[in-house]
């Protein structure tokens, strides 16, 4: 089976005033038919920047190399209407800011039918659908529909923006933080919904800052820092035990363990070391860290880590 | 004290009223950590809201160490709004696009005129607030679209408490920012509290993080049956040992600090 979305060296920098910000540097990663890749690590390590570029959402001061392909379609470089085309039918990104993602100044209804329509589905079929997701996250399609954006509260425009991007059953969902501002209850039904559009064979990318939900819809994972990827495995395995010493230092900075911060901060983005980035706030440093940029080495369960600790494999 | 009474909010919107709070009381001491959850579409962030004085109550009285608030939003006085801080849900919502994120963690000292823009201090400050939340320098010279959510989130809080209040609101802090950069902004709150006696209300979905982080843990849900029934029983006791001696620790700190 061939993989139906697959990222080939991607590197993404915008210029600015101060230089070139190195927000991604040479990820790769491929999602088959069916399968769910968690995406998780340090606030601005690029995250966001990889879902968006995955559907050329970029602004434009951005220089980015390397390949995106879907079903064997490269979308980098891609015409814009056959992009919008592509965009429309078969993927679909759930926005990491709910609110300042749909129209301040249109009632919710209208907007909601319009992108199931460009979705390809009927008048119709959109409102079954619409009233069917939003009902199962506790909204009513029709008291929502006669609102606007900002009159609902942020845990509210959240479930609208998940229910809009699930509407059209797309081949690829790229979800930015699908549950913020949304209770336990609320996050167990997203889970839900996210599992089953999986099990329907849709691709799905899930950035997430809650590690308890990554860890119940595990699938596989890729931890980002400063810009790469420094872990990509099973999420079964990554929580059994981190292959990366940063994934080991967040893991124990949740509050169920030991609830402390990770001492320092992640470089800046314009002035990247030449060498592994997370060695200045690393237990385990050794000289060989300051030195050289690690590769992605395989380390124990099929996971891989970009740490020299597993070099030597 | 900051003390919310009986506070009575609803929208009109099209098709009726929407009840968001409905009679609650609320009261946060200087010096103490508590945390409120809730259901989504609860009422949290209205009352937050209200309680920060971005926003007046249909009924109900809010008073800051005894002051009555009685004008609400930008009429109401800059040095009593500036005793309360809110750190806004969605951070892309709460600044102004057209500054930079420097410039917006530096716009309640310029505009209330307690500093000029070009004055020496508001850079010394500025760079000392970025390092406490753990913002490189770089990302004080972007807008807020060239910076991520988090970034931005953190750049909200340095906002709020570069005003130094005497209270705090974090409505979900925590769900734009991954949990080491978490801890580190609770720690540099402890750090603030031990400082100043800052009172920090933690509106949050992690239950765990309330229970470990907070001495107490309110329920929205609670605040209205009980409302004026008096202080301590609208909040719901946490009986963890951490967060007990926690809240002996901040309650002798308090005792010490308050003027007999
Ligand atoms: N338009 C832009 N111009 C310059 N820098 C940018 C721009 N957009 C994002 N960045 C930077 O790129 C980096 C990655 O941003 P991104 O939004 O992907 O982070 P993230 O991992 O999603 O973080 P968070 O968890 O806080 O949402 C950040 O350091 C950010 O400041
Ligand atoms: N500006 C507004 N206009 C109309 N309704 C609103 C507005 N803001 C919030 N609401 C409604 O008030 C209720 C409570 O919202 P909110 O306080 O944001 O809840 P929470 O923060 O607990 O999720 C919700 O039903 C929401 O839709
Ligand atoms: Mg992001
Ligand atoms: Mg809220």
């Amino acid at each position: 089976m061939s993989a139906l979305l697959e990222v080939d060296a991607l590197s993404v920098g915008f210029r600015t005033r101060r230089g070139i910000v190195r927000a991604l540097s040479e990820a790769s990663v491929a999602i088959e038919p069916g399968e769910l890749l968690l995406v998780v690590g340090e606030s601005g390590s690029g995250k966001t920047v990889l879902a968006h570029t995955l559907l050329s959402l970029l602004p434009r001061n951005v220089d980015v190399a390397g390949s995106v392909r879907l079903g064997g379609t490269e979308l980098l470089g891609l015409a814009p209407a056959a992009l919008r085309e592509l965009r429309a039918r078969r993927m679909a990104l759930i926005p990491q800011s709910p609110a300042s993602s749909l129209n301040p100044v249109r009632t919710l209804g209208g907007q909601l039918i319009e992108g199931a329509r460009a979705r390809g589905l009927s008048e119709e079929q959109a409102r079954r659908r619409l009233r069917a997701l939003l009902g199962e996250l506790g909204l009513d399609f029709d008291f929502i529909g006669g609102r606007y954006i900002h009159q609902l509260s942020g845990g509210m425009q959240q479930r609208i923006v998940n229910a809009m991007a699930l509407v059209g059953e797309p081949d690829v969902v790229i979800a930015d933080e699908p549950t913020s501002g949304l209770d336990s209850e609320l996050v167990e039904t997203t889970a839900a919904q996210l599992q089953e559009i999986s099990a329907r064979g849709a691709s799905l990318l899930v950035i997430t800052h809650d590690l308890r939900l990554a860890q119940r819809l595990a699938g596989w994972i890729a931890l980002l820092y400063a810009s790469r990827i420094v872990e990509l495995g099973p999420t079964a395995a990554f929580f059994e035990a981190p292959a990366h010493p940063y994934g080991r230092e967040l893991l124990r900075a949740l509050p169920e363990r030991e609830g402390k911060s990770i001492p320092g901060m992640a470089p800046e983005l314009t002035a990247l070391p030449g060498h592994c980035a997370f060695a200045d706030r690393c237990p385990d440093r050794f000289d060989r860290c300051t030195e050289a940029l690690p590769d992605l080495y395989p380390a124990p369960d099929g996971v891989l880590a970009r740490c020299f600790v597993h070099a030597a494999r | 004290m900051l003390r919310a009474e009986r506070i009575s909010k609803s929208y009109r919107a099209s098709g009726g009223h929407v009840v968001a709070v409905d009679g609650a009381s609320l009261q946060l001491e200087r010096g103490q950590r508590l945390g409120l959850v809730g259901p989504s579409g609860s009422g949290k962030s209205t009352l937050a809201q209200v309680m920060a004085m971005l926003l007046a109550p249909d009924d109900g009285s809010l008073t800051v160490d005894g002051d009555r608030i009685d004008v609400w939003g930008v009429h109401c006085r800059c040095e009593l709004r500036h005793r309360v801080q809110l750190v806004f849900q969605s951070p892309r919502m709460a600044v102004d696009p057209r500054l930079r994120v420097g410039e917006a963690i530096l716009e309640p000292l310029v505009a209330s005129r307690l500093l000029a823009a070009r004055d020496a201090e508001c850079a010394v400050l500025l760079h000392d607030w970025a390092t406490r939340v753990g913002l490189t320098y770089d990302l004080l010279e972007r807008f807020p679209h060239e910076v991520s959510e988090g970034q931005l989130q953190r750049a909200c809080l340095a906002r709020a408490l570069i005003v130094a209040p005497r209270y705090l609101i974090c409505d979900e802090l925590s769900s734009m920012l991954d949990v080491s950069t978490q801890a580190a902004l609770l720690e540099a709150i402890a750090a603030i509290q031990a400082e100043q006696e800052l009172g920090v209300l933690l509106i949050t979905h992690d239950r765990v993080l309330a229970d470990t982080w907070c001495g107490e843990v309110a329920d929205i849900r609670e605040l209205a049956a009980r409302s004026g029934e008096g202080e301590a029983d609208a909040t719901q006791r946490h009986a963890s040992a951490r967060a007990a001696a926690l809240s002996a620790l901040v309650r002798g700190r308090q005792r010490r600090a308050m003027p007999p």
